[in-house]
């Protein structure tokens, strides 16, 4: 600001330049801020309307629908009336939502609690150096690189009672070799969360490990030097280092585990006896074999909420940790 | 809020801007509307489209071959649009609202009344097809609310299939009764092997397989909590807790049901014609196929009808409707439902093709008794079979996993009547 008054002072002693001239051509201060200020927003301006189209309009969509008869002659005649809270009392008393919302839970618990555990003491084994250390850090990556389905059905046949492989490993090691992986109502979303966490497993393990890459070194010498024993410069200084990573890690991790399907519908179809409905399921249930769509969008708009509010947390804790 | 002001810098600065953000902006614009144009395609006078879930290779070169030579035949040109089966619904009603409907549209019959009800549909009579030939059953399989919709170029239904080896090394009598079926499968299952296989899965599938029982029984339905179903499903019970039938039943598809009874794990199985070009590339399986075992001898034996059926989607373009209806017509001519039965190894709908593709692969002779037999899903219950299905699905997996028939019936028959 204090330079304006010289820059501005030059601009009216300034006529039309020859092109050759090497002196770049003052402009005013004030209009080139503002003009940088809207370039600025002209370069946000795409994504802007990119979130608006592609995410505000859908979700907004999505909302309006949950309050609306919306049934496959809706595409025909594009009228879905509206109909107050009928959807929503239709899906909160039906029975199945209560147990989806409960499978949904477990599932998410349990599989976050597994992911991070065993991700977490990999990417600490790998931290320390070893022979082969590159190669089988890479070959730990591949269920991240299967796709989501692919597993699913390799997992089926794995799983299967009596020709599965899983069963006869066990049967040879002296193991009871009949356990009902997915034929069981008690054990099918056990099974269900243990494919998933062996899913999940790479992504937990990359990001830690990068993580604990950042810590530095001297720290835990010094906690060494102090008599701290492993597990304590372990739980006192890395896990803390580790925090903003170990947030980032389990949000995105629920982001991705609350809104289970394919996985699901690939290994059980939300069977047996409804045992592995998840929310995720029962809104492909209602939209696209029900074809209520008004239904599908409530259990949609529910799964969307519970995403926002830790979303919301985690930008809370981050914008903590940059203070 | 308040007035633009009249000040020139403002507008000065707004022009240089625009030098960017116009650009920007146009970029974002163009790049929305060519992803949204998408869905909305124009309709080529002369091609005609045809929407099928012939993804397999075989059946989009069989379908294509068809198409080609009712182009010749009508002189128009029809291109073929195969989409995956779970995904033409959707993808259908998508192109509804965007007004982008293909001129035939093949739907599995049991969604055939969704559409229907919809008002997606222009009735086939109202066009100029009739169904001379084609028996009640299969007139009704492609009717909804009393008007025919679809025409069915064949249609499939359930079968016993059993390993003829095994039956002979054991000296066992094909089984044509539940107590025989029962029997028979105990004395097959040995070792790793079942002696029966058949699909009670989270999905259609398992409902598909349970519809024999069901209605060779007497059951129905649109009532499932009565004595008739709830017996159906103890005679599985009873199959599985004799060892008969594998506890990953509940977890089988159709396809599994038959990779078990391909690989030797399973001496009978439950399934449908469309399994025979696997069974058939497997040396050394002889396999033969029978009418599904009823209650009691004498009973009917009634499968459920399948397969998909040829509609015309409401677009609102009555010559292209009546084009359409034309293309349906030649795709269901009698030569062109030989052909395409033969190849798939599904039944013509025809009587008089029936006749002659009966005489062609006399090895399939049960199964088209088993279809003159055979019944629509839907002709009952019409687009409320979805929920039905469903009902059921959870009620005979909560039985097999534990639960009284008559418990699990009783509340599908709730769910389906308070419409959750």
């Amino acid at each position: 600001m204090s330079s304006t008054t010289a820059s501005a002072a030059a601009l009216p002693a300034d006529p039309k330049a020859p092109a050759a001239d090497t002196v770049k051509k003052p402009v005013n201060p004030r209009s080139a801020k503002r003009r940088k200020s809207l370039a600025q927003w002209g370069f946000i301006a795409p994504a802007v309307i990119f979130m608006a189209l592609f995410f505000g309009y859908p979700l907004v969509r999505n909302i309006v629908m949950s309050f609306q008869d919306y049934s496959p002659s809706t595409f025909f005649t594009g009228e879905a009336p509206f109909n107050g809270t009928d959807n929503w009392s239709n899906v909160f008393n039906d029975g199945l939502f209560g147990k989806a919302l409960w499978q949904t839970i477990l599932f998410t618990v349990g599989s976050l609690v597994g992911q991070f555990c065993i991700g977490l003491a990999l990417a600490v084994f790998f931290t320390r150096r070893f022979p082969l250390n590159g190669i089988l850090r890479s070959l730990i990556l591949l269920p991240w690189l299967v796709p989501m389905v692919v597993s699913g059905i390799v997992w089926r046949r794995i799983f299967d009672q009596d020709t599965g492989v899983l069963n006869s490993f066990l049967g040879t090691i002296g193991l009871p070799g009949d356990t009902p992986w997915l034929t069981s109502t008690s054990m099918a979303l056990i099974s269900v969360i243990l494919v998933n966490i062996w899913i999940g497993i790479p992504f937990n393990m990359v990001i830690l490990y990068g993580g604990l890459q950042e810590v530095p070194k001297e720290l835990n010498e010094a906690a060494a030097l102090d008599g701290a024993s492993a597990w304590r410069t372990f739980r006192s200084v890395t896990l803390p280092m580790l925090k903003p990573v170990i947030t980032v890690v389990l949000v995105l991790g629920f982001m991705s585990t609350v809104k289970i399907l394919d996985l699901v519908l690939a290994l059980t179809d939300g069977g047996p006896a409804d045992s592995t409905q998840t929310l995720g399921t029962l809104t492909y249930q209602n939209s696209f074999v029900q074809m209520d769509f008004g239904a599908g969008a409530v259990v949609g708009n529910i799964l969307i909420l519970i995403s926002a509010v830790f979303a919301v947390f985690y930008l809370r804790v981050n914008r903590n940790e940059g203070k | 809020m308040t007035e633009p002001s009249p000040d020139g810098r403002i507008r000065r600065r707004s022009r240089r801007t625009r030098r960017i953000v116009v650009p920007l902006t146009v970029v974002s614009a163009i790049v929305a509307g060519t992803v949204l144009s998408g869905c909305g395609q124009q309709r080529d006078e002369d091609v005609y489209t045809v929407m099928n879930s012939s993804t397999d290779e075989s059946y989009h070169r069989w379908d294509g071959d068809t198409l080609k030579r009712c182009s010749k035949q009508l002189g128009i040109t029809i291109e073929q649009q195969s989409v995956p089966a779970s995904q033409l619904m959707t993808k259908a009603l998508r192109m509804a609202s965007s007004k982008s409907l293909p001129d035939v549209l093949q739907l599995d019959a049991s969604e055939m009344p969704t559409f229907a009800e919809a008002g997606g549909l222009i009735p086939l009579k109202d066009l100029g097809l009739t169904t001379t030939d084609i028996p009640e059953g299969i007139v009704d399989f492609g009717s909804f609310d009393g008007k025919y919709y679809g025409a069915a170029r064949t249609v499939n239904t359930l079968a016993l299939f059993y390993n003829k080896d095994t039956l002979d090394k054991a000296g066992l009598e094909v089984p044509t009764t539940w107590a025989e079926m029962q029997s028979t499968a105990k004395k097959l299952t040995q070792g790793k092997r079942y002696g029966l296989a058949l699909s009670a899965g989270g999905a259609e599938d398992g409902v598909f397989q349970f519809t024999p029982f069901m209605w060779s029984n007497g059951g129905d339905e649109s009532k499932l909590d009565t004595p008739e179903v709830a017996e159906a499903l103890d005679y599985w019970k009873a199959l599985l807790k004799d060892g008969s039938l594998s506890k990953s039943t509940v977890n089988w598809t159709q396809a599994d049901v038959n990779d078990q009874f391909m690989a030797g794990n399973a001496a009978m199985m439950i399934n449908g014609p469309w399994q025979v070009e696997t069974l058939n590339a497997k040396k050394g399986l002889n396999w033969g196929i029978a009418e599904i075992p009823v209650p009691e001898a004498g009973d009917d034996s009634v499968g459920p009808l399948g397969g998909g059926v040829l509609t015309v989607p409401n677009t609102g373009d009555t010559e292209r409707e009546k084009t359409a209806a034309k293309i349906i017509g030649c795709m269901s001519g009698e030569q062109e439902e030989i052909s395409y039965a033969i190849n798939s190894w599904m039944v013509p709908a025809n009587t008089k093709a029936a006749d002659i593709w009966r005489k062609k692969t006399p090895e399939l002779a049960a199964l088209a008794d088993q279809v003159a037999t055979a019944r629509s899903r839907t002709a009952k219950v019409g687009a409320q079979w979805s929920s039905v299905s469903l009902a059921l699905q959870s009620a005979f997996q909560s039985a097999l996993t534990g639960a009284s028939s008559e418990a699990a019936l009783k509340r599908a028959q709730q769910q389906v009547t308070s419409g959750n």
